[in-house]
């Protein structure tokens, strides 16, 4: 698998660290009153979808950056590839 | 139709003629007193076991595709009860002990092997904690040998002891752990349950649940609605897809887990041997090929194909523990999808629907566990109550702070 990653190119996927779905950028608030039920929904819980998946790749063996990559688990082909920005909602630039 | 030695002798002397179709071709009947959605290993021991110990008389499991072409044919045939966690053990005993008796129990040659399964250790903080899971096991009634390096020669001498970085100091033996031939077993079972009545529907995809009022009443499929008054989900690789139409999240993510078989050959691995320092363990078929695997791909994916970095890293394993390996050339490969939960364990329980059941989460460890899957899912849809040894298996266990993570890695799917 090939990640086109946005600043260096194609890469192999074996240089990245695969950190699951890109939902958990979006940590809720530990001072919420619904805290535990959501950190349980937040850490435990996953959408798991077959088809498009937004999730995070970390390249461990490269520039250390963090991905966003779109990729559809039936085929495993790549259809989107961004920086992960945390400072934005739900991740991508 | 009966197995038995004068029928295979019979039959060798007609031609072959006279078998029959194991189990009948069943056509969906409109009403169901329990539905099982997939017809792998677990949903057909389900059905087997609610038949025969809880006397339901109208079953069917529904099955996308054929039976035998999910996990249950494509593992790599491990069976064992070498678990450290009380959650754990007593199941995965149940389960060893099942295999024990099921070829006589369902008259099907499953060729149960006890052929023992040996994980290497390469050193002393391995030891101890190998011991400690040796222990562990002993106290719930399981047999468990700690070996040095030298029984360990004994057994295998072509293991490569004196590696610079991996030397062999010893190993876990499970005497009584092995392989069992897993198409088998999918046959087996769909036979023995056909004979109870149970129909077994093959090219069946539930794509829906019939929900009347807050419960599940039957289930929409592409051979048209079929009522139940319960319904057990056992669809592995595929949980997530499945309950999500009944509005049901899990803590399961799907993942690739890869197998390896080489060509033919003559007989030189007596057992199942894992190595300690790195992901690769491997058997010998009685067909004669080398059955090895190692880690899942580590990605999400629903694609039963993998890719060849594990491949690479799973040789690698195999050249650091059993040099001569590297003379044996690489037959065939393919892959499973994986349901792999958040602490390695899996789920065997109700849901928030009343009437709808589920058992999954097997990660790529649910051969082993297929008969006691089976008799504890079917006490469950039976009784309502959860079978004592799968008490653990809940659904609900991150919220409660009842995981049970053998290996301590935490809400990561791709480390367990
Ligand atoms: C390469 C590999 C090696 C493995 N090695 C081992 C091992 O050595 N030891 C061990 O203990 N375990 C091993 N496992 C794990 C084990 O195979 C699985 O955990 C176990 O088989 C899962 O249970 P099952 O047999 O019921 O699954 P499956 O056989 O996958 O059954 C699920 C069935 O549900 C059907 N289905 C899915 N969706 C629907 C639908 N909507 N409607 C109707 N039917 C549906 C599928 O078609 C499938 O037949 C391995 C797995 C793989 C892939």
């Amino acid at each position: 698998m090939l990640i086109p990653h946005p600043l260096l190119g194609p890469r192999d996927a074996s240089e990245f660290v695969y950190k699951g779905d890109a939902a958990l950028m979006n940590r809720p608030d530990g001072f919420a009153d619904d805290a535990p039920e959501a950190f349980v929904q937040y850490a435990y819980q996953r959408s798991n979808p077959r088809g498009a998946h937004r999730e995070l790749w970390f390249h461990e063996q490269g520039d250390r950056s963090w991905l966003i990559v779109t990729r559809d688990t039936l085929t495993h082909e790549v259809l989107d590839c961004q920086l992960a920005d945390p400072r934005r909602a739900g991740g991508s630039q | 139709m009966g197995f038995s030695g004068f029928k295979v002798i019979k039959e060798a002397l007609t031609g072959h003629r006279g078998w029959q179709p194991l189990w009948r071709d069943a056509a969906p009947k409109p009403q169901y007193d329990v539905i099982i959605v997939g017809g792998g290993g677990h949903g057909l021991a389900t059905a087997y076991y609610l038949a025969k110990h809880h006397g339901v008389k109208n079953i069917a499991v529904l099955e996308k595709g054929w039976i035998g072409g999910g996990n249950v044919g494509r593992n790599t045939t491990i069976v064992r009860s070498n678990y450290l966690l009380d959650g754990n053990q007593p199941f995965y005993e149940l389960s060893l002990r099942l295999w024990e008796g099921l070829e006589q129990d369902i008259n099907f040659n499953a060729m149960v092997s006890q052929r023992g399964v040996l994980n290497l250790y390469h050193s002393d903080a391995q030891r101890d904690a190998y011991r400690r899971r040796g222990n562990a096991m002993r106290m719930h009634g399981t047999d468990s040998e700690l070996l040095d390096a030298e029984q360990v020669r004994e057994m295998y001498p072509f293991l490569n002891f004196e590696h610079a970085r991996f030397p062999i100091r010893g190993g876990l033996l499970q005497r009584r752990g092995g392989t069992v031939r897993h198409d088998a077993v999918a046959w087996g079972y769909a036979r023995a349950a056909d004979r109870l009545g149970v129909d077994i529907i093959q090219n069946c995809e539930v794509e829906d649940f019939r929900i009347e009022q807050g419960a599940v009443v039957g289930v929409q499929t592409n051979r048209g609605y079929i009522g139940a008054s319960k319904v057990g989900v056992a669809v592995a690789g595929h949980s997530s897809h499945v309950m999500r139409k009944a509005g049901i999240e899990l803590p399961i993510e799907s993942h690739v887990l890869q197998a390896f078989v080489s060509e033919g050959l003559k007989p030189v691995i007596p057992g199942v041997i894992t190595f300690g320092a790195g992901h690769f363990y491997l058997s010998q078929s009685d067909k004669g090929g080398l059955v090895f695997g190692g880690d899942i791909d580590g990605y999400n994916s629903y694609a039963s194909r993998g890719n060849l970095p594990v491949l690479e890293d799973v040789c690698e394993g195999g050249m650091a523990l059993m040099p001569m390996l590297g003379r044996a050339r690489l037959l065939r490969m393919w892959g499973g999808v994986m349901d792999m939960s958040m602490d390695g364990s899996p789920y065997i329980d109700r849901t928030g629907l009343p009437g709808l059941f589920f058992n999954g989460g097997w990660c790529y460890g649910g051969f082993k566990a297929t008969p006691a899957s089976g008799w504890c899912f079917a006490h469950l849809l039976a009784t309502g109550q959860s079978h004592p040894t799968a008490a653990a298996y809940r659904l609900d266990r991150f919220q409660s702070g009842g995981m049970i993570d053998e290996k301590g890695q935490g809400a990561q799917p791709n480390l367990h």
